[in-house]
């Protein structure tokens, strides 16, 4: 068992999903992003994802974008993200690093995989990396003990879906809908349908991403998910807090606790919601 | 035409493989949610390649609408001038100016095949932005292209055009706010549309099918000219060039030669202000290998694999990657890609204009400029007069204002 696969099964053992939370490395800057994080863990998330920042995120809406066009401003190197994951690691929550696939290649695949592993990281989050071009990943994965999350997303066929739950490990990232990174005013209704798919044809834990920005929500898509996934709503109270980073960092502190106490009731009927959550507090 | 492409390509074997690769290149590097939507064009395009109707109809665009196939040109004056005979496919003669018009009609004309009704565009300079305007007005399909805000304001005259042909233009301002930008921004329209929109990509790049899909329709470039210049001179050509940017016109060009081991290849890339100042566009000669837009190829990135700004003085050579296909060729050495900078390709331009009376796409001097430098190897190679067939792929008009501005021929008022 990982460290990621630990602390799914303990969740689950709790009886609700997990809380992952996500936010860039290097934004405002690198020790405010590691701030952030580490208070994001304190505020309840269970599993840290920490962004590398790329030229080019065509997954990602205006919110991350923007969030990664400033840290790549201020210097960004790809460096800085094994440090980052050593010091949000440290924390306890497995930290998985998200990351475009070119930034991997270009270090060389067992290279990153080698340095990720030896800063404590979990694994890997590849939005533009699909099982089929991934042979040298899986490979290196598999040597160093990390974990490969790949992605489905409504418009996957079934044989995909099996195809790709087969090839991943930890837990498989459910896009809940067709679109890109970003808060939603709604959760999606495809993402029921989507879930419900996977567990058709596979028992890996499923997290359900895109559009989740309050406790809520999370709440909504922890009724179903195992793992609910919050990355832009995280990130936008950073980009709001601007140069102030103590507000910034207590203002995701304080979305994380919103976020978890949805996570919290989501598998509590309506009635039974206060008395559960002082339980499980 | 596209007959003749679709007809020699069940010919013979060719790339890329079941899984979109050529070589080590190609392939998708995508979102998962584009899996199936480009499984569902792959399929689409395949049978539509082989349908008689598809093929028939859009031959007769070509013919009726494009103004295809094109000439060739024996370019007695320039050949004279530089000891070559020079033969040039005259692509600047088609509707829009440019050989884009053969892929905007096929992939338009596939769009309506596949039942959808939008097409998205990203385009740098405007050229392809114009060409799928174009293309969407005379099939009835709304067309939306984004466009990078830096080249909007560049090229204003070109958001002109598109708008006057129904198209509504999207500034893009994210990123560098150039090219890669809007083709970002037009991968992540494509995503949330997939349904009812087709994603009309320019160039022969990006995931796999779009690269395969991209030199079918041009691929008539060699196909005519190969044709053409055998009943011209009774052989084949000693060399074929053409320029390189992400390489539609290039592939189009070699693809009816690859196996012509006696016809040498040539891609003549930007190099910009020189290698030196790095400065240039010229990804297979001075990029490393990497995954940028869905491929894996050749491409300008940082040691830590971010995407670096291309430069050239020609906007449709301007892009930090190339298509995987010439990352294939290059690397088996069936083709030859060299640098050709600003100064050479503005030389080469104004010596067309001089002998021959043809304002080329600074796109195209690129081609001529490159075409010139293999003169004397060639020439001593071969014993003797050496015949290279240049892909004229475009026409000048668009470039007057960057040429003019070039040759200091603008009053200060008006540069």
């Amino acid at each position: 068992m990982t460290a990621l696969s630990d602390t799914l099964a303990r969740v689950r053992a709790e009886g609700r999903p997990a809380l992952v939370g996500y936010l860039p490395t290097g934004f405002p800057d690198k020790q405010t992003a590691i701030d952030a994080m580490v208070a994001m863990v304190e505020g309840g998330v269970d599993i840290v994802e920490v962004g590398l920042p790329y030229s080019d995120p065509v997954m990602d809406g205006p919110t991350i974008q923007k969030a990664a066009d400033a840290a790549l401003r201020a210097g960004f190197r790809v460096a800085d993200v094994f440090d980052t994951v050593e010091a949000v690691a440290a924390t306890g929550a497995p930290t998985l690093v998200m990351t475009y696939w070119n930034p991997v290649e270009r270090m060389g695949v067992d290279g990153f995989a080698a340095r990720l592993a030896a800063a404590g990281g979990a694994g890997l989050i590849t939005p533009d990396l699909i099982p089929d071009e991934a042979s040298e990943w899986i490979e290196s994965s598999t040597t160093h003990g990390l974990d490969r999350v790949f992605l489905v997303a409504p418009s996957s066929t079934d044989e995909r879906i099996a195809m790709t739950a087969q090839a991943s490990s930890g837990f498989l990232y459910a896009t809940s809908v067709m679109g890109v990174t970003g808060s939603r005013t709604a959760t999606s209704s495809a993402a029921p349908t989507l879930v419900g798919r996977v567990k058709q044809v596979s028992d890996i834990p499923v997290g359900v991403g895109l559009g989740v920005s309050n406790g809520d929500q999370a709440a909504e898509v922890g009724a179903f998910a195992d793992a609910v996934i919050v990355g832009s709503a995280l990130v936008a109270r950073l980009l709001e807090a601007g140069s102030d980073t103590t507000a910034g960092i207590a203002s995701v502190r304080a979305l994380a606790e919103d976020l978890r106490a949805g996570v919290e009731r989501a598998r509590t009927a309506p009635d039974q919601t206060s008395a559960d959550k002082g339980a499980l507090a | 035409m596209f007959s003749s492409a679709a007809s020699a390509d069940q010919q013979r074997t060719t790339l890329p493989d079941e899984h979109g690769h050529f070589g080590r290149f190609g392939g998708r590097f995508m979102p998962e949610a584009l899996i199936a939507p480009l499984d569902e064009l792959e399929r689409a395009w395949r049978e539509a390649k082989q349908d008689p109707t598809f093929v028939n109809e859009l031959d007769r665009m070509f013919r009726e609408y494009a103004n295809l196939p094109s000439p060739l040109y024996e370019a007695s004056r320039l050949s004279e001038r530089v000891g070559a005979r020079v033969l040039l496919k005259r692509e600047d003669l088609n509707h829009t100016g440019a050989h884009k018009i053969r892929n905007v009609l096929g992939q338009a004309l596939l769009t309506r095949r596949m039942g959808k009704r939008r097409v998205i565009a990203e385009t740098g300079a405007g050229q392809h932005g114009v060409a799928s305007a174009t293309a969407c007005a005379y099939l009835d399909l709304e067309c939306v292209v984004y466009m990078g805000e830096v080249d909007t304001e560049r090229q204003a005259l070109n958001v002109a055009r598109m708008k006057m042909l129904g198209a509504t233009v999207i500034p893009v301002t994210t990123g560098s706010r150039t090219l890669k930008d809007a083709i970002n921004e037009a991968l992540r329209d494509w995503v949330s549309t997939v349904d009812d929109t087709h994603y009309l990509l320019g160039t022969a790049a990006g995931a796999h099918p779009f690269p395969e899909i991209v030199r079918d329709l041009t691929r008539g470039i060699g196909d005519e000219a190969r044709a053409q210049v055998h009943e011209l001179t009774g052989a084949l050509p000693d060399a074929a060039a053409a320029c390189v940017g992400g390489g539609s016109n290039a592939i189009g060009l070699f693809t009816a030669f690859l196996e012509d081991a006696d016809v040498r290849l040539y891609g003549f890339e930007a190099g910009g202000d020189g290698f030196d100042t790095g400065r240039h566009a010229a990804t297979i000669t001075a990029g490393d290998v990497g995954v940028l837009h869905g491929t894996r190829s050749y491409l300008l990135q940082d040691e830590d694999g971010q995407t670096i700004e291309s430069h050239s003085i020609s906007a449709g050579l301007d892009y930090p990657g190339v298509g995987p296909e010439h990352a294939y060729l290059a690397e088996t050495g069936r083709v030859s890609y060299e640098p050709v900078t600003d100064d050479e390709a503005m030389a080469a331009f104004d010596l067309l204009c001089k002998t021959e009376g043809i304002i080329p796409a600074i796109e195209s001097a690129h081609a001529v400029a490159g075409a010139l430098r293999i003169v004397p190897t060639l020439t001593a190679e071969l014993g003797r007069t050496p015949t290279i067939l240049v892909n004229l792929s475009g026409r000048g008009d668009k470039d007057a204002h960057t040429a003019a501005t070039y040759f200091g021929l603008l009053s200060e008022e008006d540069a």
